[in-house]
């Protein structure tokens, strides 16, 4: 089960939302593997981050399937050009996807440069999560909930 | 697997529905779809091939209220049913919290019922899962048409472990939230 506490995540949100300003981004996203949005920054209103969280995912982990077909450990990046939008994809620590939407307002070049800075940053604070979840406590908020309350979320 | 965020006070979990091809696995998500208030459901999004049969997945996100003052969300993924879709089934299946098999009662349909029971089984064990051990359902659906398997026997064959099993027609809704409703409880319980 993957938790995140408030100190973590924090400090997440802290260096996506650095990466948005020094990247010139339009919007940043971070995502882990199984599609599950974990912070974003930017102009992010107009976008169905839901959507795009689980199809990137689909998308890294296909490209994974194709890496191991290579016999590669993985395809750590992908770049996709559009009109208007450009996408940058970046596997981060093996574990979690960095995803960020730019346009004209900045470039490959910039955008590679500071992923980079903010994969090392982000590797090291899910490296420090690992270690935390590691010590035996935090009781589980499973072990609080019953069918009525799963009951009663469908019969609203 | 299931995803907890104390900060957003969030409960993520993923469903996958599984099954042979054209056993009603996209309906089932369809129907939920449909049958959900705008405000609890995000977009459908179906990758399928020009004739509707489902090229890697389709995802289905609902948020259906609060647990406990956690919000909770389920992310309902189908798998391509074609055999030759093998590779992406596998892929979708990483990090599941929880599988719905969907079989089809018909009769013509129980070697591939079976065949795909076997590759759910095979391809949970790559990923490092039991089946006997993650929250699991099962489904028989298209129980409208004439030439079906009856329920006990399917059972026998099918449900060898006794798990909570459900008769569906997708189309018409008929079973389908009491299978989603299973599933959820046994993985948020």
């Amino acid at each position: 089960m993957d938790v995140m506490y408030e100190e973590e995540y924090n400090q997440i949100q802290e260096v996506v939302d650095r990466l948005h300003r020094d990247s010139n981004a339009y919007a940043v996203l971070l995502i882990d593997k199984n599609g599950q949005e974990i912070a974003a920054a930017g102009e992010i209103e107009n976008i169905d981050t839901t959507s795009l969280s689980s199809l990137t995912a689909g998308n890294v982990a296909a490209t994974g399937g194709i890496a191991k077909l290579m016999s590669e450990r993985e395809f750590s990046t992908q770049f996709h050009e559009g009109e208007r939008t450009n996408v940058h994809i970046s596997i981060v620590a093996s574990r979690v996807i960095l995803v960020v939407l730019f346009d004209e307002r900045s470039s490959l070049g910039l955008v590679r440069l500071r992923v980079k800075k903010a994969g090392n940053e982000v590797g090291q604070i899910f490296d420090s999560m690992m270690q935390k979840l590691e010590q035996p406590s935090q009781p589980s908020i499973f072990a609080e909930i019953t069918d009525d309350d799963i009951d009663n979320l469908f019969n609203d | 697997m299931s995803f907890i965020n104390y900060s957003s006070r969030e409960i993520n979990c993923k469903i996958v529905y599984y099954g042979p091809g054209l056993c009603g696995k996209t309906t089932n998500l369809q129907f939920i779809y449909q049958k959900t208030s705008p405000e609890a459901k995000g977009k459908m999004i179906s990758l399928a091939t020009e004739t509707e049969r489902t090229l890697f997945f389709d995802f289905l996100p609902l948020s259906l209220g609060e647990i406990r003052g956690f919000k909770t969300r389920f992310h309902l993924y189908t798998v391509p049913g074609q055999v030759f879709y093998d590779a992406s089934r596998k892929l979708i299946l990483k990090g599941v919290d929880g599988v719905v098999f969907v079989a089809d009662s018909q009769m013509e349909r129980m070697e591939a019922n079976f065949e795909s029971l076997e590759n759910l089984r095979v391809n949970l064990a790559e990923q490092g899962y039991n089946l006997d051990k993650l929250p699991y359902v099962l489904q028989y659906n298209k129980r409208d048409l004439p030439n079906v398997v009856p329920v006990d026997e399917l059972r026998q064959y099918l449900n060898t472990t006794n798990v909570p099993d459900f008769e569906a027609v997708a189309t018409t809704g008929e079973g389908v939230f009491d299978t989603l409703k299973a599933v959820a409880k046994l993985v948020l319980t």
